[in-house]
């Protein structure tokens, strides 16, 4: 109401006034691409254009990049309900040692796919109740899944690994189809259903009030506590989908799988500018937010950063998404 | 129903931990051979002194309605620091310094971005969590240090009147923690921030200085322990600790401190600390391995959460 009043008595000039051309939610995604340019341009500058620009390392970093996405999509709509889980990456992990087990036991790829799927889902139903029923604070909820999941899997695996699994199913990470990753195809898949949800359903809707301001969604009539169950059996749905993504991509399962995962899921959230303040964000920008998190962790690679290096760059950049979020958080304030 | 405006109070209800510390020692006892020998309970108090250390500053933290996820990264980061400086061929003391200096850096990092920034702090730990375990994989190149020499493991034989050093450390700790907590203003301030912090600031408290103050207590702490950490192993590795805030967690969540309100007690993050090391210790003894005694203890915690919110409940509808 008050931007449209001063929208009204000053027409503006300059990043603002291509801001309101734009609405917010543009604005915020043009400077990612504009970020993911600038990396794009700076890492094949660095590498001679040669290793960096290639068609299938292009094509990796597009890979990377979706199975960050598949884990990060469904935390997504958990941060957009103003929720969190940090239980994604155990998570998948136990999911994936499950797919692993039970496809070496039975042969059955759709078998195992079933079993991941089933207990990655119900470890975010778990979740979904403890933050509604025993009204936990999600973080600290599913803090504590985090580690019982991680229990179970180390549990299950016994400190083995299993590896070798049949080529169809190895198809899901690392086949193409009209020379794209078939990862791609899914990460596409998963956001135009992501966007649908969010932006022309009505539950996308009430999610969207949840997180901006419980207390009111409650009073409009919004079923606050089936929503939030709803986003946290997504998000663990979304685990099992990027374990058997992973799985079939790395070809070996260990119950170390997927906690490298969990930093670069939440970064990409952030820098794709979903706020960790609930009611702000969007499923299109965790993607960009991947893309980003991907390049960042390739050009590593190709600059022949050692592999050690990693987790601490990702921790600054975790940093330094938060803080940006904070930033625009305060000015979107001033200005709203 | 009271009054409106009428000043209303909680009744003190003794935390639930108490009698479950009781029953699972007692059966522990019973159950459990060897669990009542001599050794076996100097092993349980020895394991449990790291775990005590790292609950009292933890107890702080989440009374103020914040948490530390980088506490078990951080003290792998403290211990490879401070045998790294051993093989320079320094002394223990410059080491634990130099120890001291990292927790302190990464503790007031923590503070600064919660309290003066406002972050979420399991997003800030989680974000120095990433940086403390790269920095130990970094400075490490992933593997153990070792030959720190003699040093630090006979520190931590040390058992002046046949009480294990450690202990004494953790104990002295608990103390410490104690006074600051009940009898400074730092200590009021930390109820206050958990319960109303606004209204701290516009009281005209310096509320950044103690909130920080907490953090910074945190990563302190957590550099003494590395010492005893890096005593027991007798070596530094840059993993070894990761997980080890899940334990000083649940120990305060089991004691009853609850993540709002600035409600709890830290005698009862002590009994949280008791039933970790019971129970640990009982599994163990049973032949269940770590990764199950993990499952168990979250479990726990959910069963005393449950347990309390119904008692609370209860209180209020009294």
């Amino acid at each position: 109401m008050s931007r449209a009043a001063q929208r009204d008595i000053q027409p503006r000039s300059g990043l603002a006034g291509l801001r309101e051309r734009l609405g917010d939610e543009g604005f915020a995604f043009g400077l990612r691409i504009i970020l993911i340019l600038g990396i794009g341009v700076f890492l094949s500058a660095s590498t001679q254009g040669q290793s960096f620009l290639s068609t299938a390392n292009i094509l990796n970093v597009l890979r990377q990049a979706s199975l960050i996405f598949l884990l990060a999509s469904g935390l997504t709509l958990v941060i957009l309900a103003g929720g969190f889980d940090l239980s994604v990456a155990s998570n998948l992990t136990l999911s994936a040692c499950l797919a692993a087990g039970v496809m070496k036991a039975t042969g059955s790829p759709l078998l195992g796919a079933a079993v991941a799927l089933g207990c990655s889902t119900f470890a975010g139903l778990c979740n979904g109740m403890a933050v509604t029923l025993l009204r936990l604070p999600p973080f600290l909820a599913t803090y504590g899944t985090l580690w019982i999941l991680q229990g179970l899997a180390f549990h299950y695996m016994g400190g083995n690994e299993i590896f070798g699994f049949p080529p169809a199913f190895r198809l899901l990470g690392t086949g193409f189809v009209l020379g794209i990753p078939v990862p791609v195809y899914l990460m596409a898949l998963v956001l135009a259903l992501g966007t649908v949800v969010t932006r022309h359903l009505n539950i996308g809707q009430e999610i969207y009030a949840i997180g901006a301001n419980p207390v009111a969604a409650r009073l409009s009539g919004i079923p606050v506590r089936r929503r939030q169950l709803a986003v946290y059996t997504a998000s663990g749905l979304m685990a099992g989908v990027a374990a058997l993504v992973y799985l079939a991509r790395v070809n070996s399962a260990d119950s170390g799988i997927g906690e490298p995962l969990l930093l670069p899921a939440i970064a990409a959230i952030l820098i794709g500018g979903t706020s960790l303040f609930g009611g702000v964000g969007s499923v299109l920008g965790t993607v960009a937010g991947s893309v980003i998190l991907a390049l960042v962790i390739n050009g590593m690679n190709l600059l022949n950063v050692k592999s050690t290096w990693q987790p601490l760059v990702v921790g600054v950049v975790l940093l330094v998404a938060v803080l940006a979020d904070l930033l625009s958080r305060g000015r979107r304030e001033r200005i709203g | 129903m009271n009054a409106p405006g009428a000043v209303t109070r909680r009744p003190r209800l003794l935390p639930s931990i108490v009698p479950i510390t009781a029953v699972l020692a007692i059966a522990a006892a019973l159950a459990v051979p060897g669990f009542t020998s001599g050794p076996n309970l100097s092993n349980v108090g020895q394991q449990a002194a790291m775990l005590l250390m790292l609950s009292m500053p933890m107890t702080l933290v989440i009374m103020s309605e914040g948490l530390d996820l980088s506490a078990g990264a951080l003290l792998s980061l403290c211990g490879v620091v401070l045998a790294k400086v051993l093989v320079a061929g320094a002394g223990l003391p410059l080491a634990l310094l130099a120890s001291m200096g990292i927790g302190l850096v990464l503790g007031l990092l923590n503070g600064v971005l919660v309290s003066v920034l406002t972050l979420p702090p399991f997003v800030v730990t989680l974000g120095t969590l990433g940086i403390a375990q790269g920095a130990a994989l970094v400075v490490t190149d992933g593997n153990a240090v070792t030959g720190i020499g003699p040093q630090a493991a006979s520190f931590y034989a040390l058992a002046p009147l046949g009480v294990p050093v450690s202990l004494l450390i953790a104990l002295a700790t608990w103390g410490l923690t104690h006074v600051l907590l009940y009898h400074t203003r730092f200590g009021n301030s930390v109820f206050a921030i958990g319960g109303h912090r606004d209204a701290l600031v516009l009281a005209g408290v310096r509320v950044h200085l103690y909130h920080i103050a907490i953090y910074a207590l945190m990563g302190l702490v957590v550099g003494v322990t590395a010492l005893l950490l890096t005593g027991r192993m007798n070596s530094g590795h840059p993993t070894v600790a990761i997980g080890m805030e899940f334990d000083a967690i649940a120990a305060v969540v089991l004691g009853g401190t609850a993540f709002e309100r600035g409600d709890g007690r830290l005698y009862g993050t002590v009994f949280g600390v008791a039933t970790i090391g019971i129970v640990r210790n009982a599994l163990n003894l049973m032949g269940i391995e770590s990764s199950m005694q993990v499952v168990s203890i979250g479990v726990l915690v959910i069963v005393v959460i449950f347990l309390d919110s119904s008692r609370k409940q209860k209180g209020r509808a009294a």
